[in-house]
């Protein structure tokens, strides 16, 4: 009897070795364990031994049954791993083959660059001013300390509508629409179009970008003015920017100031990138002219101010070595799939 | 200004300062060094020579074997091909190896077979003109005085062994377009005295008064004219050293009397005129406006208008120079000039500036003056000019001085506010640092009170004494804070963070941002169709453009958002998909014109351009979807067939309820061809004001439905003509609440159905938020929209 266990036992573990498919798994478990199935037939053949033979036999048929059972599990698993790995390998795909492209848009890189200063100044409580780009002369000049007989006015090349309106020629007129409005403390950025009759070519442009800054409030110094801008300059350019503030000369400010920063290049020591001068302009900069806090009805005993204005183009050429100002005007998709 | 430092150390003394040094610590004094050169840059073992015997090239008809005594052991054999190679003649001497203006080599070699080691030098090959060196031969050799040592270098001959320093110097400092200013500058700068010379003129008798009048008649544009008078001139080339200061400072050297004026002029920055008494009418100098037409020649022998808003320096009948710019031709300096009359004067900063604007005259004078001159530099510079004219001996002064001065004397005062300045420059200097470093611009300090020094007539208020101070101190030494004060908000507001979002939308949806010009052509109106009496036409015009590309601010972007596509299409870009956030400006109309005093409304407009990729139903797919995600509120489009710019049949306007927000459409296929792109362009409007006035962007949460919905779908066959849009919209008001949303989700023309039909089919999904529907309800919606579709539009189920 025992004999005949170990031969189906066998049998059947061979059986199984051979199965390839479910199919032939259903075969074989139907064979030996189905209704009509071998092991079946001896549970059935038990009513022919005795009472003390029956609980051996049954336990023994039993062991079989599930051994059988294990065996039936270990090859459908073995098989459905073999199918898995076989159906992987019929769905591999080269995936070095170029995605399909989702287009997204892409900003003009002056408003990339403008956009990071807005947040820069946003971040140091700035707001966005704004004002109009035909603008009266007397906001753009006059207001300004630049007297209609002013020699400040000959280096702004100015576009006339009429003789009290110009395309203005800086941002600075915000300054004034801006004081006029607003009481201290004041403290905004405002960026925009300006114009000068300059005719086109590489570096020169009859239409250009400013960013004009404006602060005004209780005991603001000079010292205020040199920590603001020496931290936006590292900000936008990085920790190691090193800048200096030299004397210069604007109507609308006194003291008046250029920033240069260190030429990121030779550190100084002067290179073609920076002319030779080791330094490169970044914007001018000042305290407000009490002429001009008196002309807004703000009180300059009271209150003083900074303000400083920045060449957005400028900035953006030398960011990305772009050395051709009408590029920016042309918008073509070559050259704006650069940026951003 | 170009600065000749060898002119500056006559008035400061720069020993021990390099060139680098000087730069650095003038720049940041606030004289903006703009560079320096050295002006024997080019020129390199060049020395001064004697020729000692010359003989012919037995090989050439014109060429020269000389024999030229360097101070060297042996004489050199050079071949020379200048008519004037004389024996005796000392000339410059190009050795081997040398180099000369213009990277010009010379190295030693054969001529014709005969050995030359270097070259003989003309004034031209020395980069010089007949001006500097006037003894020169202008077609041979440069002959240097006989005197001049032999075997010394060239540059220190002929006054090339000199460094200038250029500066920039800023409007509100004239001073500073002299020597002596940036002398002042420099002495300040490095805390080195300022060697100041008192011209001394001996006079050789007689009186200007018996020869010369002078009245001013507008003393409003001319505060002072001082005058001397010079007899016997003689008139030649101003001596060696004269002229090379004046090379080096970048004036041409024309004969002494003029040199003089010039050279006064650069030193003490206050311009000279020199008149041949001769040409002046009954001894008379009136400074007066000019009367309407009068005529004047000037030295360049220009013919111009004179207006009464000018100023002119008349003799008893005729304008003789216009003040402050140009001398008259008439009496202008010549081989033939007895007498000289030196005009010193002051005039009007504004009117000088207007009067070389109109006459298209800008000169060294007239930018001196147009900057604001101080009256009192008119005497010692006249005095001066005859200190020089005796020095060179150019003539006799005349005893006497005419000065006829309205100028008022009295110094400017202002308060010393140490403790104010130190306010304003985050500083904590003592009064006395404050007092030392005023005292070494040449301000003085009395009685609590600053006396400006005339020369500064920049110097107004405290605010103008703390950027002396501060600069002298030194920018860099300020320290740097960040003001803690108030704390303020810094935040977008709500239209400029709408403006960002609409520019992230049109990004997301695949255009590209630009920036275009604001003004262009009026032409640009005719490229996108407008009618020839259009009020869109009416622009803002600009009085002085670059010309008639530049002349006229848009009234609409759609132009340059054409010329944007066309450039993209012409540099074979196979699509672009563009976007702007343009300014465009609506003047004020007063007769039918733009009103050039009115400012024009400013207003953005969202433009989006397409060719090469998108369908119509792409590219409005991107617009309602920025629209949408911008929470603009209740969008509609209504067909338009009467945009000139746009295709009759593909052209729709942007409605927020009632409100036009724009148009977009496919643009008109005759101005498609004119940008000679040969696709479909399309292209929105959208105004940004009008769809940031119907922005809803108020959220609230609509809960999840719990009840299930029902979708059933209808076809119907309809006119061809009837939009879908009206379709949709009786269908939603005919169901009522339960319908969740109607979609459009087939249209069919074609041969199946009756001409002029079309099939219409749409998917409705019904829900109700408190319980399933029941299928009676789902069939009775149905019908419902079944019969409006039928009532309003004549449409019939399909079966």
């Amino acid at each position: 009897m025992k004999e005949k266990l170990n031969a189906i036992r066998e049998a059947a573990q061979a059986a199984l070795a051979d199965c390839a498919d479910a199919r032939a798994l259903d075969a074989v478990r139907v064979k030996y364990l189905g209704k009509k199935g071998e092991v079946t037939a001896l549970m059935k053949n038990m009513r022919n031994l005795s009472a003390e033979e029956r609980p051996v036999f049954g336990q023994m048929v039993n062991d079989l049954r599930a051994a059988i059972d294990d065996g039936l599990t270990a090859a459908r698993e073995r098989i459905e791993e073999a199918a898995l790995a076989a159906k992987l390998k019929n769905e591999t795909i080269d995936v070095t083959m170029p995605g399909e492209p989702v287009t997204v848009g892409r900003k003009h890189p002056l408003n990339v660059v403008l956009d990071e200063v807005k947040d820069i100044f946003l971040g140091m409580g700035f707001s966005i001013g704004e004002g109009p780009e035909v603008e009266l002369d007397y906001y753009n000049f006059e207001a300004l300390n630049i007297p209609k007989d002013h020699p400040a006015r000959d280096t702004q090349d100015t576009f006339y509508i009429s003789d009290n309106v110009v395309l203005r020629t800086q941002t600075s007129p915000i300054q004034v629409r801006t004081m006029e409005k607003q009481k201290p403390p004041i403290r905004i950025i405002a960026p925009g179009r300006v114009f000068r009759s300059d005719a086109v070519d590489a570096t020169h442009s009859p239409l250009f970008h400013q960013i004009e800054g404006l602060v005004v409030d209780k005991n603001i110094t000079m010292s205020d003015l040199k920590g603001i801008l020496e931290m936006f300059a590292k900000k936008l350019y990085g920790e190691q920017t090193v800048v200096r503030f030299r004397p210069h000369h604007f109507p609308f400010t006194e003291p008046s100031a250029e920033m240069d920063m260190q030429c990121f290049s030779c550190k100084g020591e002067g290179c073609r990138l920076c002319k030779g001068e080791g330094w490169i302009e970044v914007l001018g900069c000042g305290m407000v002219h009490p002429k001009v806090l008196e002309c807004c009805g703000i009180d300059p005993n009271e209150y003083s101010g900074y303000a400083f204005g920045i060449g957005l183009e400028r900035i953006v050429m030398g960011r990305y070595k772009i050395n051709d100002i009408r590029m920016f005007y042309e918008n073509d998709v070559r050259f704006l799939h650069q940026f951003d | 200004m170009k600065l000749p430092m060898s002119w500056l150390a006559e008035f400061v003394d720069t020993d021990g300062i390099s060139m680098k040094e000087y730069n650095a610590a003038l720049t940041m004094s606030g004289s903006k060094v703009e560079g320096i050169e050295y002006l024997g840059e080019e020129i390199n073992k060049v020395v001064t020579g004697k020729i000692i015997s010359s003989v012919d090239h037995p090989n050439s008809d014109h060429l020269h074997i000389c024999m030229v005594d360097v101070g060297k052991e042996e004489p050199l054999q050079i071949v020379c091909g200048a008519p004037n190679a004389d024996v005796g003649a000392i000339v410059p001497v190009a050795l081997h190896k040398s180099t000369l203006p213009g990277g010009v080599k010379i190295t030693k070699g054969k001529l014709r077979g005969e050995v030359s080691n270097g070259m003989l030098c003309s004034h031209e090959e020395l980069g010089l003109t007949l001006n500097e060196v006037p003894y020169g031969d202008p077609n041979g050799l440069l002959h240097l005085d006989p005197s001049t040592p032999i075997g010394m270098d060239i540059r220190k001959v002929l006054g090339l062994d000199e460094y200038v320093t250029e500066f920039e110097i800023t409007s509100n400092r004239p001073d500073c377009l002299s020597v002596i200013g940036l002398a002042r500058e420099t002495a300040a700068t490095f805390n080195r005295p300022l060697k100041l010379h008192d011209p001394v003129v001996k006079g050789s008798g007689g009186n200007i008064c018996d020869d010369l009048s002078i009245e001013i008649k507008d003393t409003d544009l001319c505060p002072r004219y001082t005058a001397k008078l010079v007899k016997n001139i003689k008139i030649e080339p101003s001596p060696a050293w004269m002229r090379e200061r004046l090379f080096a400072a970048g004036v041409r050297p024309i004969n002494n009397i003029v040199d003089i004026t010039n050279y006064v002029m650069l030193e003490y920055g206050q311009p000279m005129h020199a008149f041949d008494y001769a040409c002046l009418h009954d001894g008379k100098i009136i400074v007066r406006r000019p009367t309407e037409g009068e005529i004047i020649e000037t030295l360049d022998g220009q013919k111009h208008e004179l207006t009464p808003d000018m100023l002119c320096i008349a003799d008893g009948t005729n304008p003789t120079a216009v003040a402050g710019v140009m001398g008259g031709f008439e009496s202008e300096i010549t081989e033939k000039t007895q007498t000289v009359v030196f005009e010193s004067a002051c005039f009007h900063g504004a009117t000088v500036r207007v009067t070389a604007k109109k006459l298209g005259m800008r000169t060294e004078a007239s930018a001196r003056f147009e900057k604001g001159l101080s009256p009192e530099n008119t005497m010692p510079a006249v005095l001066r000019a005859c200190e020089l004219v005796e020095m060179l001996g150019a003539g006799e002064v005349v005893d006497g001085v005419i000065d006829v001065d309205y100028s008022n004397h009295e110094p400017k005062r202002l308060p010393l506010e140490c403790d104010k300045m130190n306010k304003l420059l985050g500083l904590s200097l003592s009064d006395e640092e404050q007092i030392e470093i005023l005292t070494r611009l040449g301000f003085t300090v009395e009685n609590g009170e600053v006396i400006v020094p005339y020369y500064r007539i920049d110097i107004e208020r405290m605010c103008d004494l703390a950027e002396e101070v501060a600069r002298i101190y030194g920018y860099n030494n300020i320290p740097t804070t960040l003001y803690a004060g108030e704390s303020v908000l810094g935040a977008l507001t709500e239209k400029q963070l709408f403006e960002r979002k609409l520019g992230s939308l049109a990004r997301t949806c695949g255009f590209d941002e630009t920036i275009s010009y604001s003004f262009g052509s009026p032409k640009m109106y005719d490229l996108i169709g407008l009618p020839e009496d259009s009020e869109q036409r009416i622009s803002v015009t600009i009085l002085n453009p670059l010309g008639e590309d530049f002349s006229v601010l848009r009234t609409t972007a759609l132009p340059t958002l054409l010329d944007n596509l066309t450039h993209n299409f012409n540099h074979r870009n196979p699509a672009a998909n563009l976007y702007e956030i343009a300014t465009i400006y609506t003047p004020s109309i007063k007769d039918g014109k733009a009103d050039p005093d009115v400012l024009p409304h400013e207003q953005h407009v969202l433009t989006l351009g397409s060719y090469g990729t998108l369908s119509f139903f792409q590219f409005k797919g991107a617009l309602e979807t920025i629209l949408n995600r911008a929470d603009v509120k209740d969008i509609s489009f209504e067909p338009v067939n009467d945009n000139p710019s746009y295709h009759p049949g593909r052209c729709a306007k942007v409605l927020s309820g009632d409100t036009v927000i724009g148009v977009f459409g496919t643009i008109h296929p005759l101005i498609a061809k004119k940008t000679g792109i040969d696709q479909e362009i399309l292209s929105a409007e959208l105004y940004v004001d009008a769809m940031f006035d119907h922005m809803d962007a108020v959220k609230l949460y609509a809960p999840l439905p719990k009840f299930p919905a029902s979708t059933r779908d209808i076809a119907v066959l309809c006119d061809e003509n009837i939009p879908v849009a009206s379709m949709e919209k009786a269908i939603k008001a005919a169901v009522g609440e339960i319908l969740e949303s109607v979609s459009l989700f087939d249209v069919y023309r074609g041969d199946k159905l009756p001409q002029g039909k079309k099939s219409v089919a749409y998917s409705l999904k019904l829900r109700h938020a408190e319980r399933t529907l029941t299928d009676n309800e789902c069939i009775d919606a149905m019908n419902k929209a079944i019969k409006a579709l039928g009532d309003k539009f004549g449409a019939v189920l399909r079966g």
